[in-house]
């Protein structure tokens, strides 16, 4: 077992020095950032000193070792275009995503594993499938569309809802939530719901299928003809084997929601990491860049161990090796 | 008054097409104490009555007639909450598969507890006090251990035994046993059967067993009452039924049961119903290469046949662990003959029929075919070998591409060496077709349009397809009823008969065993403890766990012997 979880732990280390790797890789090849950052009427003792200042006069290796401490420390350079600490910069916007993210990774598992076991349990009724029709909506209709129809239709033509920002945030050590004050929670809806309509489908329909396969086996049979309650089936013995496979997806889909968080922050310009990302592109601002890249690596990593340890709490076949 | 009575009784399904009627009018009485065999063959209506009387019909089936009275009151119409009180509480159900009857991310005692508490409203500590109990009851050697364990932890027969701890938590008056022991060994079966009867004894539990094995209903029951196709066609005491069977199909199912004391030539098929198939090995023999080997000479011989699995993955080599399926293995196969493997689940039958076809790589030791060596490596067997060898499965169902049609599917082997192609293939497949007795229509079919025995001789087709000199058969019958067992064990006989075929036939069952092969190979976990021809060793077993397998075997003295001199 404790095997198991040091071969899982060094796994993951190993994949984010390889992602480490990529992310440095995009300092020495992609474009001249010093170019960026000076306009036309700069001397050559500009381009020196800038380039001292940011550390681009050093060998590779040099590089690629000092990289890898300050990743480590979470340092990652001064942005090219802000001049601050990208650590800063981040620290400053990675709030907004997460609280935008666990708000909807919440209402996308609730709904999805609710919509799913109801819809399996009352698998030819009006409302499932009414519900199942409802859910292609979801899957088929792409991020930026249903973010700017919520938008029509709650900002723009009811007025109830914010259309965008993250509303007053109130601030907590280093942290701004907007879960205290009323507008911050207002503004919280729109966006998560858009962010996690996707997930919150795919969960359902994955949900009942398992459901449904669980439901034909035996062990359910069985624990009817105990004379146990069906709430007892259902949720007790039906939900718990169903999960298994639902954690794998739903483990990424979560990761998903907090990397690809880009299209939904933009639609309502949410100040996050994914808006931050998107400018940072637009004017190669490789040390943003590059942090993200190792932020979201890190997440991921994080998300599939935190999976995998899942299994093994859930499925006992898993936590006794060989046959006894 | 009779503990559970049930009267006229119809069962109905209806589908788009027609109603399908599962049960006819059937009638059946426990008493206290008695153990009450339902048998027949699979769609006869034997698991319907059951789950009637559990109120556990799959729906759209639903009970249209007659009645069924628990302690002389009706309980056919209670509504769904009176009946989930009932279930588990006075009626309590086992079933097939153990394996697959336990929810396997609960421990044996949370399944109890809940149980117990379900039915009984004991708090948490009498409810553990009493899950132990139970476990020792049943059998299981330290219950304050086992019972904090997982299903998957226990073996076969010990998760029946759960199961049927489980049945037991409220002490329940009728136990319904959905074909108990059909998916265990010998061994294991005699004891579980043994429990259920000290149950019935000593608590006076009325039981219904369902089962198609007569080995089981003869050991077992005090009544029985046979099935077919829905309706009840005779019932009675269990000798008298067996011994003096009055209806003509009662009569044929028992004429079809494999026999562990004489050998037949040829087994009687059951007549009743108008169900004859005939089938025409003997007009292959025209178009069959004929072989100058001898009769009697040794075709393949297996020396110091060896196969390890990993059990444990290491780094390190040295820190692997491996569990030896087949431990140096030596026995031959003549030319003409058939040579049968017997032994338990997990005694290496199966790993030796997969290294001599190459499906598995030998680890060590040797198989050589007509002299020649043919040991299976990394890339299997040699060319001239495989066109030589195929094999039969045990499981009609999954053996079968079901996206391929019949006719595709029997080409196959005879296409992939090359052997023939166009018209000829076309004539060959119509031909083995029709020779099992399926017709060259069946070639357009699809797989999922036969039923278990028809897919079984499609595989007796492909196999067939390249005209080779030896089958490996894999417990063929195994998942068959007896009358279609009785079609598929005959067609194999008239291969050998007829067509020369040298096979390797590998089954748990004793009785048809005996009936089948020529000489009889007995193994022991992995290691082969002894090989002699059958009728020695049935008459003088040598190896003491030979002994123990033969006591073992149901005797099934009480039968009827009408039926056996015609075939």
């Amino acid at each position: 077992m404790l095997n198991y979880i040091i071969r899982r732990v060094l796994q993951s280390v190993l994949v984010l020095l390889v992602v480490g790797l990529v992310a440095f890789a995009m300092f020495r090849f992609v474009g001249d950032p010093v170019d960026n950052m000076l306009g036309q009427e700069r001397t050559m003792e500009d381009v020196e000193r800038l380039r001292e200042q940011l550390g681009l006069d050093q060998s590779f290796v040099v590089q690629y070792y000092r990289f890898l401490e300050g990743a480590v420390q979470g340092e990652f350079g001064i942005s090219y275009r802000q001049g601050r600490q990208v650590s800063e910069i981040i620290a400053e916007r990675i709030p907004a995503t997460l609280e935008l993210a666990a708000v909807s990774g919440v209402f996308a598992l609730v709904l999805g594993i609710g919509l799913g076991v109801f819809t399996a349990i009352r698998r030819d009724g009006f409302a499932s499938n009414a519900i199942m029709t409802l859910s292609l909506i979801g899957v088929s209709l792409p991020t930026f569309l249903i973010g700017i129809l919520l938008i029509y239709l709650f900002s723009v033509e009811l007025g109830w809802l914010p259309s965008f920002g993250r509303g007053e945030v109130v601030q907590i050590g280093g942290w701004s939530t907007g879960f205290l004050t009323q507008s911050g929670l207002m503004a919280l809806i729109l966006p998560s719901i858009t962010l996690g309509l996707y997930q919150m489908t795919l969960i359902m329909r994955l949900v009942r299928s398992e459901m449904l396969e669980v439901l034909r086996q035996d062990y359910i049979r069985f624990a009817r003809a105990r004379g146990l309650k069906q709430r007892a089936i259902n949720f007790r013995h039906a939900l718990k084997n169903t999960l298994v496979p639902v954690i794998t997806v739903t483990g990424l889909q979560l990761g998903s929601i907090i990397a690809f968080a880009i299209i939904t922050e933009t639609v309502f310009q949410w100040p996050g990491v994914g808006l931050l990302f998107i400018n940072a592109i637009q004017f190669v601002d490789i040390p943003v860049m590059a942090a993200y890249l190792m932020l979201i690596s890190v997440m991921f990593v994080g998300i599939n161990l935190a999976v995998d340890l899942l299994y093994v709490a859930i499925d006992p076949r898993l936590r006794t090796e060989g046959k006894s | 008054m009779a503990l559970l009575e049930i009267s006229n009784l119809t069962v109905e399904f209806p589908t788009r097409r027609k109603t399908f009627v599962a049960v006819n009018k059937a009638d059946l009485t426990v008493e206290p104490g008695q153990i009450h065999g339902l048998v027949g063959e699979s769609g006869a209506g034997k698991s319907t009555i059951g789950a009637a009387v559990m109120g556990l019909l799959d729906p759209p089936g639903h009970i249209t007639s007659g009645t069924i009275r628990f302690r002389g009151e009706e309980i056919s119409g209670l509504d769904a909450a009176a009946m989930q009180a009932l279930r588990g509480r006075k009626i309590s159900m086992i079933f097939q598969d153990p394996l697959t009857s336990l929810n396997p991310l609960f421990t044996v005692k949370q399944q109890l507890v809940e149980t117990i508490q379900e039915h009984l409203g004991f708090d948490d500590a009498a409810a553990a006090a009493r899950a132990i109990e139970l476990i020792n009851r049943v059998g299981i050697p330290d219950p304050e251990i086992r019972v904090n364990q997982y299903p998957h932890q226990f073996s076969g027969g010990m998760r029946q035994r759960v199961v049927i701890a489980l049945a037991l938590c409220s002490e329940p008056d009728v136990i319904i046993a959905d074909e108990p022991t059909t998916a265990l060994d010998v061994s294991i079966q005699a004891q579980i059967l043994d429990l259920i009867k000290e149950l019935a004894r000593e608590r006076q539990v009325g039981v219904i067993l369902i089962t198609h094995d007569m080995g089981v209903i003869a050991d077992t029951t005090d009544k029985v009452t046979v099935m077919y196709q829905g309706e009840v066609v005779e019932s009675g005491a269990t000798a008298q039924v067996l011994g003096q069977p009055d209806h003509p199909y009662t009569k044929s199912l028992i004429a079809a049961v494999p026999r562990p004391t004489v050998k037949l030539n040829r087994f009687p098929l059951i007549s009743y119903g108008g169900r004859v198939t005939e089938f025409h090995i003997e007009d292959l023999a025209r178009n069959w290469p004929s072989t100058e080997a001898e009769r009697g000479s040794a075709l393949l011989e297996v020396a110091g046949l060896t196969k390890r699995f990993l059990q444990k993955a290491a780094l390190l080599p040295s820190r692997r662990e491996f569990f030896t399926a087949v431990d140096d293995a030596n026995f031959e196969i003549r030319q003409g003959e058939v040579f049968g493997l017997v032994g338990e689940s997990g005694s290496g039958k199966s790993t030796i029929a997969r290294m001599i076809a190459g499906l598995y790589p030998v680890d060590e030791g040797s198989v050589r075919f007509e002299g020649q060596e043919v040991t299976a490596g990394r890339r299997g067997v040699p060319d001239f070998y495989r066109k030589q060898i195929q094999m039969i499965f045990q499981d009609p169902y999954s053996s079968l591409n079901p996206r391929m049609r019949v006719d595709q599917i029997v080409a196959e082997p005879a296409r992939h060496h090359g052997l023939l192609s166009g018209e000829p293939l076309q004539a060959r497949v119509s031909e083995l077709l029709d020779r099992v007795g399926l017709g060259a229509d069946a070639g357009l079919k699809y797989p999922h349009e036969f039923s278990g025995g028809q897919r079984q001789r499609i595989s007796i087709a492909r196999a067939l397809a390249t005209q080779p000199r030896f089958l490996i058969c894999d417990e063929p019958t195994s998942a068959l009823d007896v009358s279609i067992q009785a079609q598929i064990l005959n067609i194999l006989k008239d291969l050998q008969e007829h067509l020369n075929l040298t096979m390797l036939f590998i089954s748990h069952d004793l009785p048809v065993v005996r009936q089948m092969c020529d000489r009889v190979g007995v193994l022991k976990g992995g290691k082969l403890v002894e090989v002699a021809d059958t009728e020695d060793l049935f008459a003088r077993p040598q190896h003491p766990y030979t002994r123990d397998l033969l006591s073992l075997m149901p005797k099934l003295d009480g039968l009827s012997n009408e039926g056996l001199a015609v075939a």
